[in-house]
C-alpha cells in the first residue's frame, strides 16, 4: 500500500491506531477458520464512528476493499482480508452506551462482547438471549454480521430477533440510521437485511438490543440414549407433544469422550446424549419436565439427570459449549461444519453421514442444536498424513450437500464467508443469487465492502441483470472482477 | 386515426396480451384491469410484461387493506393473487409451513390446527386477510409480545421481480443464515419490491390453554406502571395490551396466559398480588379482537403508533391535550412493546388533520411514528409514513435496483417509493 495512502489513514486514527508492519498483521491474516489465509495491507483501530467515516472515505476514494472485524471468532472466514484490502478493527469501540431496562433496550457499539451485555444487565435478572459458544470473546458487531444464533434460539431466536436498530457506516461513508428503538420504523426493514449481511453491506458502529427477563425457573435434563436415532426419536415426540424448550441439545459418543477429556463434564457414556432445557414459570416447567422425562424414557433413555442448581447447569453447559475446542484432545486437526436440515430428516442423514464417514476413512463428531435441525458436524483429520487435509474438506462440503438435498441449508450460524461461497450455487438459483446481489449494488456499488465473500460470482452494479457487461469502472481498468 | 381510438386499440392489444398469459378468463376489465395469473410464472409474465410496456401492476390480495398507504402515483393493472391460495407443504413434524400468497390466514390457521399448530400471528379480519396482504403489510396484533411480528416468523419468501425475475430466499428451514433475508426485506414494503408469490413460515404449537385477565386501572399512570411491573416480572404472558379511549377516566389492562393449567394457575395467584389494589376479573378470549373493533366506525382515521413502552401514559396525555384543542374524540389499544392502535374522529376532517399533524410531530420528537392507514372523507393532504429519517436515500437505492421502473405500486411507500 503506498506510503501517502498510509499517512492518510494515520491522520485519521492516530499512530496506535495503525498496523502495517509484516511481523504484526499476520495476527489478522485468518479468523477462526484457519485454513484461509491472507495478509492485509493495513489494519486499522478506529475509536469513534468518525474515525471509521474517515477511513471508509478514503477506501472509496482509493477503490481500496475493506473488512471489518470484531473478535475474529468466525467460522466460514467472514473476517478474512482481502488482497490489498485493509482490515477495520472494532475492538477499541467497545463502550456500552445506554442501558434502558425500563423498556428493555440496551445500546452498545460494535466491539463489545457478547456475554459482557448479559454482565452488565444480570444484576437486575435480564440476558441478552444470543448465545454462541463463543459469547465469552465474541462481539456484538461479529455476531450482527453473522447472525449469530446459539443453543438457546430455538426458544429466543437470533441475532435477528435482538436488533432492533444500527447506526452504519455505508461503504461511500455516509452515516445512516436503520430501525430505532421503537418497533416498525416506517419504511423498509433494512436493519433486518443488514443483520446477517456477513460485513458486506457496510459497518455497523452502534447497535440496539433487546434484552430478555430471566425466566423464574430452569431446568436442564440429561438423558442417555444408545444411539442418535434414538435420542433424535425422543426430540420429534417432544416437538409433538407441543412443547417449545429453550433448547435442545444432542452429542454423539465421539463427542461425549472428546467433552470429557477437555472439561470432565461428567457426561454418561452413551451413543446419543439429549440436553433438553426448559424455563419459565416454576409451575409450569415441572410439570412439563416430568413430561419431557417420560418420553425421554419411552423412548428408550437409560439415564436421566436433572440439574436444578446453577452450578449444576453450568457444568452440563461447559461440556457442550467446549465441545469443538475438545476435539483437539481426541484428533489433531478437525473442520466444524455448520447443516441445517429439517428435524425429521436426522436419522436418515445420521445414517448417510456415518456411511460416508466410512467410506472416507475419516472420524465424524456429531454436536446439533437439535430442536432446530443444526448439526455441527466436526470432521477429524491429521493434516501430517498426506491427502487427509483434503479428504476431510470433500467430505465436509458432501456433507452439507446432504443437508441441501434433504432441503435444509449450508448454515445455520456459522455464516457463508469464504468458506462456503461455492456451495451458495448448489443451494440458490442463479436468479436468487442475483436478487440478492441487488441489495449489495444499493448499498455498495463499488464493492468495496468485504467483497469476495458470500457469492459465488460478484454482481458489478449497473449492469443488466443476467448478462455480464464490464463495470465503466472495470473497463477504465480502476476495479477488477474479484 | 383518432386519438381515442388508437387509445382502445392499445388497450385492446394490452388484453389481448394478458389474456394470452393468464387465459381468457382470468383478465376482467370492468373499473379496473384485473388480472389472476394462476402460477409463479404466469405471474412473472405479467409483471415482465407490464414492465416493458412502462405499465403499473397493483399487487391485490383480498382488498383488506388496500387503503393503507398513499394512493398508488399511477393507476395500472391489479395483480390478483386470489387463485394462487393454496397450502403447498405443511411438514408438521417440522413446525413450518409453505403456502401460496392468496391463501387466507383463516385457512391457513384450520389446517394447521388439524396438527395442533398455529402461525403465531394475529392480524386483524384473519378470514379474510391473505398471506401476501399480511407479510406486505407487517400488521401485527397482540401475540407479537411472545412471538414477534411478521420478521421473526417468516423463514422462506418466493418474489416475482418487477422485470419477470423469479427469485427464492431464505428455505424451508428455521434455522438458516445463506445469503440475504430478503424475507425481511419484503415484510412491510406494501408490495413495492416484488410480487411475493409463496411464503414459508415457522409454527408453534397451539396452547394447552389459555386464560385472559383484565384489569381495570384508575387512570393511565396506573395502567403504565401495572404494564411496566408485568413485563419487568417473571411472568410469560403471551400478550398485554392497555385499552382506553377519549370517554374513559380509567384504562383497562388485558394480559394472556397461555400452557399448562398448573401454570395459569401459579401465574394468575401471582398477578393478583401484583396488582394487589385492583381488581382482575377473567375475561373472554374476544378482548383480543379489539383492534378490529376500532375500524367498525367507518368515520374515524385509524393510525399505527410506535413509541417506547414506558411513553405509553404521555402519548395518551399529548392525545388527550391534542384532540381536545382540536375536538377530536379517539379510541386506542397499545401492545405492551409499544405498537399502538388509534382511531380518531371528528365531523371536521380539518380538525382531524391538525390533531394527526400535531400527534406526529410529538411522537417523532421522542423518536417514534405515527402512520395513517385509513383516510376519512375530506381529510387534506397527509402522508402516511412520516419521515424515514437518514435512511431514505438507502431506500430509494432499493427499490431503484428492484423496481427500477417505478410499476410497482408506485407512491404508495415512504418518500414517494
Amino acid at each position: 500500500m503506498n506510503t501517502a495512502v498510509l499517512r492518510d489513514f494515520e491522520s485519521i486514527v492516530g499512530p496506535r491506531g495503525l498496523i502495517s508492519s509484516q511481523e504484526a498483521l499476520r495476527t489478522y491474516e485468518c479468523d477462526a477458520l484457519t485454513n484461509f489465509r491472507v495478509c492485509p495491507s493495513a489494519v486499522l483501530l478506529p475509536a469513534s464512528v468518525e474515525e471509521v467515516q474517515g477511513i471508509v472515505r478514503i477506501c472509496h476514494r482509493e477503490y481500496i476493499p475493506f473488512v471489518a472485524r470484531g473478535s475474529g471468532t468466525g467460522l466460514s472466514g467472514g473476517a478474512l482480508p482481502v488482497k490489498d484490502g485493509i482490515v477495520i478493527s472494532m475492538a477499541r469501540m467497545n463502550r456500552i452506551l445506554e442501558v434502558d431496562l425500563t423498556n428493555a433496550r440496551v445500546t452498545v457499539e460494535p466491539g463489545v462482547i457478547n456475554l459482557d451485555v448479559t454482565g452488565r444487565v444480570s444484576p437486575q435478572e435480564y440476558f441478552y438471549a444470543p448465545d454462541p459458544s463463543s459469547q465469552s470473546v465474541c462481539s456484538i458487531g461479529g455476531n450482527v454480521a453473522e447472525n449469530s444464533g446459539g443453543a438457546h434460539c430455538l426458544k429466543y431466536g437470533f441475532t435477528t430477533t435482538h436488533v432492533l436498530g444500527l447506526e452504519v457506516v455505508l461503504p461511500d461513508s455516509s452515516l445512516v440510521h436503520l430501525g430505532s428503538k421503537m418497533l416498525d420504523t416506517p419504511g423498509y426493514d433494512l436493519s433486518g437485511i443488514f443483520v446477517g449481511s456477513e460485513g458486506t453491506l457496510g459497518i455497523a458502529t452502534k447497535v440496539i438490543l433487546r434484552v430478555v427477563k430471566r425466566p423464574e425457573c430452569v431446568r436442564t435434563l440429561l438423558a442417555a440414549f444408545n444411539s442418535t436415532n434414538e435420542a433424535g426419536a425422543a426430540v420429534s415426540d417432544i416437538i409433538a407433544a407441543g412443547m417449545l424448550p429453550a433448547a435442545i441439545e444432542m452429542m454423539d459418543n465421539l463427542a461425549i469422550q472428546a467433552a470429557e477429556a477437555a472439561v470432565h463434564a461428567n457426561y454418561p457414556n452413551c451413543g446419543g446424549l439429549l440436553l433438553v432445557e426448559l424455563d419459565g414459570p416454576e409451575a409450569e416447567v415441572q410439570s412439563l419436565m416430568e413430561h419431557v422425562s417420560d418420553i425421554c424414557r419411552r423412548d428408550g433413555a437409560w439415564e436421566i439427570r436433572i440439574a436444578s442448581s446453577d452450578a449444576e447447569r453450568m457444568l452440563v453447559w461447559k461440556g457442550r459449549k467446549a465441545a469443538f475446542a475438545a476435539m483437539g484432545r481426541i484428533s489433531p486437526n478437525y473442520i466444524v461444519q455448520d447443516g441445517v436440515i429439517p428435524r425429521t430428516a436426522l436419522p436418515r442423514v445420521m445414517d448417510e453421514i456415518a456411511r460416508l464417514s466410512s467410506e472416507a476413512g475419516l472420524r465424524v463428531a456429531n454436536v446439533f442444536h437439535a430442536g432446530d435441525g443444526n448439526l455441527h458436524p466436526l470432521v477429524l483429520y491429521d493434516r501430517r498424513i498426506s491427502g487427509q487435509e483434503k479428504a476431510a474438506e470433500a467430505l465436509s462440503y458432501r456433507i452439507l450437500e446432504i443437508c441441501i438435498e434433504a432441503g435444509g441449508s449450508i448454515t445455520g450460524e456459522h455464516g457463508v464467508g469464504e468458506e462456503k461461497k461455492l456451495m451458495m450455487s448448489r443451494m440458490f438459483s442463479e436468479p436468487d443469487l442475483d436478487t440478492m446481489q441487488r441489495v449489495r449494488c444499493a448499498f455498495d456499488p463499488l464493492n468495496l465492502s468485504n467483497p469476495t465473500k458470500v457469492f459465488p460470482t460478484p454482481r458489478l452494479c449497473g449492469e443488466k441483470p443476467g448478462k455480464y457487461e464490464p463495470h465503466p469502472l472495470e473497463a477504465a481498468g480502476v476495479a477488477e472482477r474479484f | 386515426m383518432g386519438g381515442s381510438s388508437q387509445l382502445a386499440a392499445t388497450k385492446t392489444i394490452v388484453e389481448d396480451s394478458l389474456r394470452a398469459i393468464v387465459g381468457p378468463d382470468h383478465v376482467s376489465t370492468g373499473e379496473h384491469l384485473l388480472v389472476a395469473p394462476g402460477t409463479e410464472s404466469e405471474v412473472a409474465a405479467v409483471l415482465r410484461y407490464a414492465n416493458e410496456l412502462g405499465l403499473c401492476a397493483l399487487p391485490h390480495g383480498n382488498s383488506t387493506k388496500a387503503e393503507w398507504g398513499n394512493s398508488p402515483s399511477r393507476t395500472g393493472i391489479v395483480l390478483s393473487t386470489k387463485r394462487m391460495n393454496r397450502i403447498l407443504e405443511h411438514p408438521w413434524a417440522d413446525l413450518t409451513v409453505t403456502a401460496e400468497a392468496g391463501c387466507t390466514i383463516g385457512n391457513l390457521q384450520s389446517a394447521l390446527a388439524q396438527h395442533g399448530q398455529r402461525l403465531a400471528i394475529d392480524p386483524l379480519w384473519p378470514e379474510r386477510t391473505t398471506i401476501g396482504g399480511l407479510i406486505s403489510t407487517n400488521d401485527s396484533g397482540s401475540l407479537r409480545l411472545r412471538f414477534g411480528s411478521v420478521r421473526d416468523l417468516i423463514i422462506g419468501v418466493t418474489l416475482a421481480l418487477a422485470d419477470g425475475t423469479l427469485a427464492s430466499s431464505g428455505g424451508n428451514v428455521v434455522k438458516n443464515v445463506a445469503g440475504y433475508d430478503l424475507p425481511k426485506l419484503v415484510t412491510g414494503a406494501l408490495g413495492t419490491l416484488g410480487v411475493i408469490t409463496r411464503a414459508v413460515f415457522r409454527l408453534h404449537p397451539l396452547p394447552q390453554n389459555r386464560r385472559t385477565l383484565t384489569n381495570v386501572c384508575s387512570d393511565i399512570n396506573h395502567a403504565q406502571r401495572l404494564l411496566l411491573q408485568i413485563q419487568d416480572s417473571k411472568f410469560a404472558h403471551t400478550a398485554l395490551q392497555l385499552r382506553t379511549d377519549s370517554e374513559a377516566r380509567s384504562a383497562e389492562i388485558d394480559i394472556l396466559f397461555e400452557g399448562t393449567v398448573a401454570g395459569l394457575e401459579a401465574q394468575e395467584q401471582q398477578l393478583r398480588k401484583l396488582a394487589s389494589s385492583s381488581k382482575i376479573e377473567t375475561r373472554s378470549d374476544d378482548r383480543w379482537q379489539v383492534r378490529e373493533a376500532l375500524w367498525s366506525d367507518a368515520n374515524s382515521a385509524i393510525s399505527k403508533i410506535s413509541i417506547l413502552p414506558s411513553e405509553i401514559a404521555n402519548a395518551v396525555q399529548s392525545l388527550q391535550s391534542i384532540t381536545a384543542a382540536n375536538r377530536c374524540r379517539w379510541a386506542a389499544v397499545f401492545q405492551a412493546i409499544g405498537i399502538g392502535t388509534l382511531s380518531l374522529s371528528s365531523s371536521d376532517p380539518h380538525s382531524l388533520h391538525s390533531a394527526l399533524t400535531a400527534l406526529r410531530r410529538h411522537l417523532e420528537n421522542t423518536g417514534g411514528s405515527l402512520v395513517l392507514l385509513r383516510r376519512v372523507q375530506g381529510l387534506p393532504a397527509f402522508d402516511s409514513w412520516g419521515t424515514t429519517g437518514d435512511a431514505q436515500a438507502l431506500m430509494s437505492a432499493v427499490k431503484q435496483q428492484f423496481d427500477p421502473k417505478r410499476i410497482l405500486n408506485p407512491g404508495r411507500f415512504v418518500g414517494g417509493i
